[in-house]
């Protein structure tokens, strides 16, 4: 993670650059003695998490936080216990360090908000995946829109792809690499060099084949692991 | 008895590092002062509350010069100054001569 420090203490910027130093996980690219600077630097760079100051003169660092648009992860600092059930209303603010900082508590902190990124991306990659349920494709100048989960088969003839769904067909020109690429990972899996499938759509497998409604797939030697991989075999 | 300041914490941090101890220091010599100065400044003006956070401040370089009695006397005198009152001030005082006096010596 790359993280900036803000805090008008040229001691504790030291001590935590220092802290910071001999954590593998976090890398210091600026260091700020004041939140408007800081602010300016975020405006135009993006930051996974900021060391923050609370007791900053003219601009603490709760004002800091509340003037940001998106605030990346904030790990606040200060000499203060009394801050602590404040400093946990705002959602960005991950931990809470009370000065001197140790090494340990450091270490602590960074770890949190490690979990809180991969927490983050999880969520965020999820909401992608919501996003896009349609596919759109151009037949006879015409966009049709596709239910992506309903896709059960795509099948490569020469210039075309034949996407066969729950309840038609479509003859799309197009390649089965670029319908691949729109098509959601976790639920599509290309089982041969002319058959991409919803694996969801299986009904059996059989030795290199696998049936899904009526269609007999052919399942590559090299595909096969792959495929079994994903099935939640008992 | 007068607490004696010390650098052990800032040794823990180093790890050995003798340019960070010294990096310390320094800025401590330098940063110090100033802090001290601004304080002066707000007591004497009797800005209470500005003074407070001018203690507050110092409370950090206090616990890493390892003053833990003085830590203790910060925090309580912090507190009074909110209140507008002042009467740990010469106690205070004393912490702050004993600081500069160790960081001097290096």
């Amino acid at each position: 993670m790359n993280c900036i420090i803000v805090d008008d203490e040229e001691m504790a910027r030291a001590i935590i650059e220092q802290l910071a130093s001999k954590n593998p996980n976090v890398t210091v690219d600026e260091t700020f003695s004041n939140a408007l600077s800081a602010i300016k630097y975020l405006n135009q760079n993006e930051v996974d998490l900021v060391f923050l100051d609370i007791h900053m003169p003219d601009f603490t660092g709760f004002d800091f936080i509340q003037t940001i648009k998106n605030p990346p992860k904030i790990v606040l600092s200060t000499s203060d216990k009394n801050f602590a059930i404040e400093a946990f209303e705002y959602e960005c603010i991950v931990d809470y360090l009370v000065k001197p900082i140790t090494q340990e508590r450091f270490d602590k902190a960074v770890k949190k908000a490690l979990a809180f990124k991969k927490t983050s991306k999880i969520a965020e990659d999820k909401e992608t995946a919501e996003n896009v349920q349609d596919l759109y494709v151009n037949i006879d100048r015409r966009l049709i829109k596709i239910d992506m989960a309903g896709i059960k088969i795509v099948e490569a003839k020469g210039d075309y792809i034949l996407i066969k769904t729950e309840t038609k067909n479509y003859t799309v020109h197009s390649t089965l690499k670029k319908i691949e690429d729109k098509l959601p990972n976790d639920l599509f899996l290309k089982v041969h060099r002319s058959y991409v499938i919803n694996t969801s759509k299986i009904v059996d497998i059989e030795d290199n084949s696998v049936l899904i409604d009526r269609d007999i797939i052919p399942v590559s030697r090299s595909k096969r692991t792959e495929l079994m991989e994903r099935l939640n075999l008992l | 008895m007068t607490e004696q300041p010390n650098i052990e914490m800032i040794k823990q941090m180093s790890g050995g590092d003798v340019s960070f101890e010294e990096k310390m220091i320094e800025i401590i010599q330098r940063e110090l002062p100033k802090e001290i100065n601004l304080y002066h400044e707000h007591l004497k003006n009797a800005d209470y509350l500005t003074a407070a956070k001018d203690v507050h401040k110092l409370k950090h370089k206090i616990s890493i010069l390892g003053l833990e009695k003085s830590y203790k006397l910060a925090v309580d005198y912090e507190n009074q100054l909110k209140e507008n009152k002042s009467s740990l001030s010469d106690a205070f005082e004393d912490i702050l001569k004993n600081m500069l006096g160790y960081i001097n010596t290096f």
